[in-house]
């Protein structure tokens, strides 16, 4: 069997896996990490999406092999110890979650979109989770949520320059 | 999914030769399509080949009056590049989703040749050459059926290259649920002519539209496109839309992607 290399959430981990094991599979199974969700386990749903050398990727669609030598960031990498991401506390204080099982993936497209466009409108925001699908709250406090977080991650920016 | 053999060569070599040596061997590009397609065992390879390790796979290289674009470049790359024509920019940018595009390749969907992609019509109608490993092909003949090419066996797509057109614009009427080309229109103005490529209709995949080609020729506005000549029986009809009402769409599509040229 391939041994699988990587760093996942700042830790190496080294594991011998089957080829057809994919990431999603890897992180849960392997990493007891489930906090990212298989749904659709068909590419569409977007609850298991993860950042693969710090782009968000559908873990349910690649294989572990494939993110060998890679940096993986889970919804469980985001926040600094107790102090959730600007990103998880602005989906809770906005209500952007009703079950929760959408969430993890929700957050992780949300924060790449903000990481290369920082103030998005809120067209871009719905164009940028079309790979999202949430099936209770509907997407109108999702997108308050990313727009929230947009603001106090650019006041985190303005704090840290001066 | 079955399991297979998992390679991951850093050259074209290498690659050629591990295709080579499995009984059943299948290169996988981004995956977008293969993955998904081997965890519903509708395909079984014996070895899979990834290409993801040939680092000279990847880049878009500007040449002036072209622009040659890696096999391995993500739709995500060719949408954000300021060297690529705006119309292929944009056609990139609204394949799939954000995720799928930070995976899914050129040379992926090129060389599967999806009777519904994207690419295939951008390739038609900007008169782009497919580079392998081995020669350099002719978008005009390389699309030859649904899901067929002009690849051999153990060919590998290094590159497609697309001359710049003078203006171009691809309009796709989605899928409500797939966003897969329902019918997709790329129309192109280059130096050989006016240049129509329709994907997502054809029986047979990806075609030229000869008639619109000729009519917008002669007069480039809206009102000269008519997709009334082109036969039903050659498109394609199922429980999405039928063949009549892709036939129309076709002339709906290029005529608002002329109008969109026209500014």
């Amino acid at each position: 069997m391939p041994n699988v290399s990587m760093t996942v959430n700042g830790k190496q981990v080294s594991q011998e896996v089957e080829g057809r094991t994919l990431l999603s599979a890897f992180l849960r199974e392997k990493l007891d990490l489930t906090g990212t969700h298989i749904g659709c386990d068909t590419s569409q749903c977007g609850a298991c999406v993860v950042h693969v050398d710090g782009k968000s990727v559908k873990s349910c669609t690649l294989l572990a092999v494939q993110a060998d030598g890679a940096s993986v960031t889970t919804i469980e990498g985001l926040a600094q110890g107790d102090d959730l991401h600007p990103m998880q506390a602005a989906f809770r204080d906005c209500h952007g979650l009703q079950c929760g099982f959408c969430t993890p993936g929700m957050v992780m497209s949300a924060v790449d979109l903000l990481q290369h466009n920082p103030d998005p409108s809120d067209r871009e925001i719905r164009e940028w989770l079309e790979g999202n699908i949430c099936r209770c709250t509907g997407y109108h406090n999702i997108v308050k949520a990313v727009k929230q977080a947009a603001q106090s991650m650019k006041g985190q920016q303005a704090a840290a320059a001066e | 999914m079955h399991n297979f053999d998992y390679h991951r060569p850093s050259s074209l070599d290498d690659a050629v030769a591990a295709l080579g040596k499995g009984e059943d061997a299948s290169l996988v590009a981004g995956g977008m399509t293969l993955i998904p397609t081997m965890k519903q065992r509708l395909a079984a390879p014996s070895d899979l080949v990834d290409l993801g390790g040939i680092a000279d796979l990847v880049g878009i290289k500007d040449d002036g009056d072209s622009v040659t674009i890696g096999a391995m470049t993500t739709h995500a790359a060719v949408a954000a590049s300021s060297a690529v024509p705006p119309s292929l920019a944009a056609l990139a940018g609204n394949i799939g989703d954000a995720q799928v595009r930070n995976r899914g390749t050129i040379g992926g969907s090129v060389a599967n040749n999806d009777p519904t992609a994207c690419y295939p019509s951008a390739c038609l109608a900007l008169g782009a050459t497919i580079v392998t490993n081995a020669r350099e092909i002719p978008a005009d003949d390389f699309f030859t059926g649904m899901f067929e090419t002009a690849l051999e066996e153990s060919e590998i797509i290094k590159a497609v290259r697309f001359p710049k057109p003078e203006a171009g614009n691809y309009q796709k009427f989605e899928n409500p649920a797939s966003r897969y080309a329902l019918v997709g229109v790329f129309v192109a103005k280059t130096k050989d002519g006016v240049r129509v490529a329709v994907t997502g209709a054809g029986n047979d995949g990806v075609f030229r539209a000869g008639d619109i080609e000729q009519a917008l020729s002669a007069n480039f506005s809206p009102d000269a496109v008519d997709s009334s000549s082109i036969p039903v029986d050659s498109l394609n009809g199922d429980i999405h839309a039928s063949a009549e009402y892709r036939q129309h769409l076709i002339g709906v599509m290029a005529r608002r992607a002329v109008a969109a040229i026209n500014g």
